[in-house]
């Protein structure tokens, strides 16, 4: 298998787009699961991907359409402030309901439902890539400022309403966040493949990490490490972007259980030195 | 019912012990005439001054109310009648006496004392190495310890502590009695025990709390 497609002037910059999604959706993902909201990653990039149909539809700009459904979504649930995965279960299904429904009945809308819904990172291009690059950097920042509050409401949860703090702010910036997140990973890989990102690298992440820190760089490596497999394995064997991204996450979380099982002791031990 | 009232509670512990606390100390937070519960008054009416460096414990049987006072504080119950005086400026941490929600969360003992804000070098070198431990690989005991060390030395004003012996051996629990000793420069403490040896080494006062 020769490297050199990836570094075709042709599937450069996709590559270099879905290289900063798989960067930053399972750092995102740590964070959801740290909340048990990792349905949110499904429930938004259904939403964005009913919004670009939407958009679709009414000749709007695609990427907008994706954008607004999905952060409305993320407004509406901190604004009910509803914690947990059933929120966005509901959001999910509304969201392929609304997909479904307009594949069936616009015939226009049809090319760019697959697209959305298998993953073609192949035909995403420099504005994909520098809102991908844009959004690594607000996200980095923002990241910043809401890991220890996220943590703290999490590990100790009556902290901010003892000190009369409200952290409410916090999730709306944190659910803005996922939702453009998502929104732009569902325009450029599709919506399972952004599903993935997020799901799988954290939940391998989770079970070897021994801190907080060492598990987001597990979750990124897992995630780098996955995406650059796929992403030439589709290349050179002509296969869509999207399945071939899901099913590499599959074989990454088995083979992370096998090592799990079969070094369980070593993990530990490596844990208790700050190895892993 | 009983009412407990400032005067009844304003000795120390052991007789001819000397009060910690200067009585010129500033309130930290005063319960005045509190009665608390969820659904419907459960404790008091109950009322009470904690002065700044003090440590005040409550003590009572089961079901008596304990909880629900350290709760009222922390504005997770409500106070049906009277009122709890507190500055805004006070700021307050709370362990409770269910163990941490870690469920799978790769979280390290420092990491846990980083989000509270207390110094992880003020562990004692034989807790040292749980600094760098993944909480879920720790014992229903170490991972204890660290919960109150984090809320003890944390920079707060208030430390509320629910039963922060549950599940520490002895030699954990000789270091948590040093550990007020470095925590009440500053901070008031208000804890629950029922571990009589624990609440009189480490207690300014004692107040009893009985069951409506």
């Amino acid at each position: 298998m020769s490297w050199d497609a990836i570094f075709d002037p042709l599937f450069f910059t996709p590559f270099l787009t879905g290289l900063l999604f798989s960067l930053v959706l399972p750092v995102l993902g740590m964070y959801l699961r740290l909340r048990e909201e990792w349905l949110a990653a499904l429930s938004f990039a259904q939403l964005a991907a009913a919004g670009s149909l939407a958009a679709a539809i009414l000749e709007a700009p695609v990427l907008a359409g994706g954008l607004i459904v999905s952060g409305a979504a993320a407004a509406v649930k901190t604004w009910i402030s509803r914690s947990g995965n059933n929120g966005y279960a509901l959001l999910m299904i509304a969201g392929w309901g609304a997909s479904i429904l307009m594949l069936s009945n616009v015939p226009a809308a049809d090319h760019l439902g697959h697209a959305l819904f298998d993953g073609q990172l192949y035909f995403t291009g420099k504005e994909h890539l520098a809102s991908m690059a844009v959004f690594l950097v607000v996200a980095a920042g923002a990241l910043r400022w809401l890991s220890r509050p996220l943590l703290l409401e999490r590990i100790f949860p009556d902290f901010f309403r003892a000190n009369g703090r409200s952290p409410t702010r916090y999730h709306l910036a944190f659910d803005v966040l996922i939702a453009t997140g998502l929104a732009l990973a569902t325009a450029a890989i599709g919506v399972m493949a952004s599903f993935a990102l997020v799901f799988v690298p954290t939940m391998i992440a989770y079970q070897l990490g021994g801190s907080w820190k060492r598990s987001m760089v597990i979750a990124a490596a897992a995630s780098v490490v996955t995406y650059v497999v796929a992403f030439e394995v589709a290349l050179v064997y002509d296969q869509p972007f999207g399945p071939v991204m899901v099913l590499a996450m599959g074989l990454a979380a088995a083979l992370a259980w096998a090592v799990q099982r079969l070094f369980r002791p070593r993990i530990a031990r490596d844990r208790s030195r700050g190895l892993t | 019912m009983d009412a407990i009232a400032e005067e009844a509670i304003r000795d120390p512990v052991a007789p001819g012990r000397t009060r910690a606390v200067p009585p010129d100390a500033p309130v930290c937070v005063e319960f005045r005439d509190v009665e608390a519960g969820y659904d419907r008054p459960v404790v008091g009416p109950m009322s009470l001054r904690i002065h700044a460096g003090e440590i005040i414990t409550l003590w009572g049987a089961n079901g008596a109310g304990k909880t629900t006072l350290l709760n009222a504080v922390g504005g997770a119950a409500r106070v049906f009648r009277g009122s709890i005086e507190r500055s805004a400026s006070v700021r307050i941490s709370h362990q409770h006496q269910n163990p941490l929600p870690i469920r799978g969360i790769p979280l390290s003992g420092r990491e846990l004392l980083a989000l509270t804000g207390a110094d992880p070098d003020s562990l004692p070198p034989v807790l040292a190495p749980l600094m760098r431990r993944r909480l879920s690989d720790l014992s229903g005991g170490q991972l204890q310890l660290l919960q109150v060390w984090a809320c003890l030395l944390a920079p707060v004003d208030l430390v509320l502590l629910d039963e922060p012996t549950n599940n520490v051996d002895q030699a954990g629990v000789a270091h948590l009695v040093t550990a007020f000793q470095t925590a009440r420069k500053g901070r008031a403490v208000l804890l629950i025990s029922h571990d009589r040896r624990f609440v009189e080494a480490v207690s300014d006062r004692i107040v009893e709390v009985v069951r409506r």
